[in-house]
């Protein structure tokens, strides 16, 4: 079978699913509309100590939600032995792994632009740097979650207590990442420093990352 | 193995109470800062054992990968677990230092305390990792994630060191030089120290070949009951 054959069959199967469920979104909209609510009421800022907070706020609310839907993305899997039946078949594992982190990151990235008029609306945000560049900022921060989210996942479901493993293993190694999403939201809603530094280091990081990853998932999908 | 052990244990009691005595009478007073600066000598060369504990933990871990071989998965246990503790001291040390010295207990832009506790915070991951495992892979999953954990290194320490020079640090002594004195007692202090985490990492490494050779007999052992 070929790589795109699998990776395509395993990301429509995994978005109808969600799709038709509504699982994961739900409950990753729910929680992250919950963070805004709970942060406006306890600090009540003004349009300039938003500006300030409103980055670490909007990634920590976005890294715990996507624990909801990267938990579920192997567990699923686990009934009726699916992932057995994926191991002796002949399919390659990269695909696999590609698939469900592009599907993650589909999801999460629906999740960010439902919540984001959201942010804009409860921290009265406007950015005095250059907006757009939030967009790559989004995109590259989200894969960075989602592709080690994904691969820890896998890690994940060959524990005990697997729900609570899995940001045990990816919130520490997500720190300069993080670091990474906060500080280039806060630079552009302040408009007082260039991001530039923050999105190169994003860039440098996916790249390491996705690499390590697919050349590791083989051994972790075998390591029953 | 046992003499050897046993040599290896008395040099390290006898370095690590020269150290000790190098460290509090020996050195120089420094002029500023006064007695505090002697927890320098245990803090610097922890974080230089912890720092090596933690390059053989990736190197044991990429050595299991190509050999599979159940000693460097052991080693690459005890050296995480090793490392964590000096680097526990060398986190706990460095607040009791900066509080008298830079007035507060913890500086969010300090590059180096900073990235310290991020590889703790990576290691302590990796042997919950170790401990909650159900797989009967661990081995290589640890190492998978040992490999994550040292990939990330350099990306923690660039991502603090660029978050430092946007935000003032109350760092005042930057790039001064070492009185030769001072420099004689670090370098005692951390042979002392690594005689010291090679005495407990071969403790420990013992300690899990036979932990391992009592798993492996008991399960024998069921399995004949189970065959009678």
């Amino acid at each position: 079978m070929s790589f795109l054959t699998v990776a395509s069959a395993t990301l429509k199967k995994d978005v109808r699913l969600e799709w038709r469920s509504k699982d994961a979104i739900n409950a990753m909209l729910f929680f992250s509309l919950l963070v805004v609510v709970i942060f406006s009421f306890a600090f009540d800022p003004t349009a300039e100590e938003s500006r300030r907070i409103a980055g670490g706020l909007v990634w920590v609310a976005f890294l715990f939600a996507a624990v909801v839907a990267l938990n579920q993305t192997w567990a699923r899997e686990l009934r009726n032995q699916v992932l057995d039946a994926y191991r002796v078949s002949p399919a390659p594992a990269n695909p696999l792994f590609l698939a469900k982190a592009v599907g993650n990151f589909i999801f999460v990235v629906v999740l960010e632009a439902l919540m984001t008029p959201l942010f804009i609306m409860f921290y009265k945000l406007r950015a005095l740097g250059p907006g757009w560049e939030l967009v790559p900022i989004a995109l590259l921060g989200t894969w960075a979650l989602v592709v080690n989210g994904t691969f820890f996942a896998a890690i994940s479901i060959r524990t005990r207590a697997r729900e609570i493993m899995l940001p045990l293993l990816l919130f520490p190694l997500s720190i300069p990442a993080l670091l990474a999403m906060v500080n280039a939201t806060t630079s552009i809603l302040t408009g007082e420093e260039s991001a530039r530094f923050w999105i190169a280091l994003l860039v440098a990081y996916d790249v390491v990352f996705t690499t390590a990853c697919l050349l590791l998932f083989e051994t972790v999908l075998e390591a029953e | 193995m046992k003499r050897g052990f046993s040599i290896l244990a008395i040099i390290t009691a006898l370095l690590l109470s020269f150290a000790l005595y190098e460290a509090l009478v020996a050195a120089p007073t420094e002029r500023t800062m006064g007695d505090v600066q002697r927890i320098f000598y245990y803090h610097v060369p922890s974080a230089w054992t912890a720092l090596l504990l933690f390059l053989i933990n990736f190197v044991s871990s990429i050595v299991y990968f190509i050999r599979k071989s159940a000693k460097a998965d052991i080693l690459a246990l005890v050296s995480a677990e090793v490392g964590v503790v000096f680097c526990t001291v060398v986190l706990v040390t460095g607040p009791i230092w900066a509080k008298p010295v830079w007035g507060i207990w913890w500086d969010p832009a300090d590059i180096r305390l900073n990235s310290t506790l991020a590889l703790w915070l990576i290691y302590i991951s990796y042997l919950i990792l170790r401990k909650f495992s159900t797989s009967s892979k661990t081995a290589s999953i640890a190492a998978a994630w040992a490999v994550f954990g040292a990939l990330d290194v350099p990306f923690v320490f660039f991502s603090i060191w660029f978050f430092r020079t946007q935000h003032p640090s109350p760092v005042i002594a930057q790039g001064g030089s070492l009185d030769p004195a001072m420099g004689r007692v670090l370098l005692i202090n951390w042979a002392a120290f690594l005689c010291l985490a090679w005495l407990v990492c071969w403790t420990r490494y013992r300690l899990e070949v036979l932990k391992r050779e009592v798993e492996e007999a008991q399960a024998l052992e069921s399995l004949h009951e189970v065959s009678r």
